[in-house]
């Protein structure tokens, strides 16, 4: 429960960054249950190449009507991010072709930006497809949710892209938010001005402590947590759970809050079209 | 919150993730073959939980990280191991 306006409320949370086409309706249930108040969703990859740039184009579809309205079923707001995912940038021919199709969905109402872009082993395809991806955004004044490689690649690969974010014109970085940070890439990405996104997942990202512990030494001027479920090891309620372990070591109510709720709706709040309730706490 | 109360709250835990280390140890050493950069890099990275330093898991983060700086020239696999192949 958290305490607004005097009144006690159940726990409230966004997650800014969910891949629900992988996900079951129960999770979406549960979700809204635990206290969500929105859901994001980033593009992604499918587990397995797409063959075609009319197969992108359904996945966008899908992520901007067919989503929003399944979640609408439990009256959960439903936000995505278009892109091609990293992990397809080797084939440049075809994601050439991704690219030209992505700017006509950039106006549907549920769209907030480009996302996730980034890098995935940090090749030279990769990095030239991120470039290309964020010269869309700035071209369309997008906001940008980076994608962070996972484990060993993850200290490179924050830093080529913190380096073609900071030299590319037109980035502003409080725009951006740069997910998947851990003890060793969260200092370079809020050093340089952006937003950081911390992914809470069993075995591969970070913790519910570890992230508590960020928090706790970084502050949580630019920080959000999220639980990015997709189609693997990942849990959709990894943000409320860690508002829980976050009571035990003794953060208020109105910081949990600020953290989970107040800080996803400062950073989304920057697009027009990301519209949930914006009462604060007492 | 104070270091007992840090110790009550997760000691059980970290005791259990230790023990699971050790018998993981035990385990790759009654196999056959030699230990690979995943587990070189493993035995090194236990060195930084004895150090008096802070930071220690952003030193074991970074000593388990591909510490080059120039894209590579193809993606090949999209998964990670986890270590440098490099270690």
């Amino acid at each position: 429960m958290v305490r607004l306006l005097g009144t006690l409320i159940p726990m409230r949370y966004i997650e800014p960054h969910a891949h629900m086409v992988s996900r079951v309706t129960d999770d979406y249930a549960a979700m809204v249950t635990a206290g969500c108040r929105a859901v994001c969703e980033p593009s992604f990859w499918a587990g397995f190449d797409r063959g075609s740039a009319e197969g992108f184009h359904d996945y966008f579809c899908q992520l901007t009507e067919h989503e929003p309205k399944r979640a609408a079923r439990f009256g959960l707001p439903h936000y995505a991010w278009l892109c091609l995912n990293p992990k397809e940038s080797e084939n440049l021919a075809l994601a050439a072709e991704v690219l030209a199709i992505i700017p006509e969905f950039l106006d549907r109402p549920n769209v907030l930006g480009i996302g996730e872009i980034g890098l995935n082993k940090n090749s030279r395809n990769e990095v030239a497809i991120f470039e290309q991806q964020v010269e869309i955004a700035v071209k369309h004044n997008q906001m940008i949710l980076v994608h962070t490689p996972h484990l060993e690649d993850k200290w490179k690969g924050t830093r080529l892209i913190v380096d073609i974010l900071k030299r590319t014109p037109g980035v502003n970085p409080a725009r951006v938010i740069i997910d998947h940070v851990e003890e060793h890439t969260v200092a370079e990405v809020l050093d340089a001005g952006f937003w950081a996104g911390i992914t809470l997942y069993p075995l591969s990202k970070c913790t519910p402590a570890r992230a508590i512990d960020m928090v706790e030494v970084y502050g949580t001027q630019r920080l959000w947590l999220n639980c990015a479920c997709d189609w693997g090891h990942s849990d959709p309620l990894a943000v409320p759970k860690t508002a829980l372990e976050m009571k035990k070591r003794g953060h208020s109510e109105a910081a949990i809050d600020q953290l989970i709720y107040g800080n996803p709706l400062r950073f989304l709040g920057q697009n027009p079209k990301f519209q949930v309730e914006k009462s604060v706490l007492d | 919150m104070n270091r007992e109360g840090v110790t009550d709250l997760y000691f059980a835990e970290a005791r259990s993730k230790l023990v699971d280390l050790a018998a993981f140890l035990d385990r790759v050493e009654r196999s056959e073959g030699a230990d690979d950069f995943r587990v070189k890099s493993l035995r090194a990275a236990l060195k930084e939980l004895s150090s008096s330093e802070p930071e220690k898991a952003k030193r074991i983060l970074v000593l388990l990280s591909d510490p080059t700086t120039e894209p590579i020239a193809e993606a090949g696999e999209k998964s990670a191991s986890g270590a440098w192949s490099g270690f």
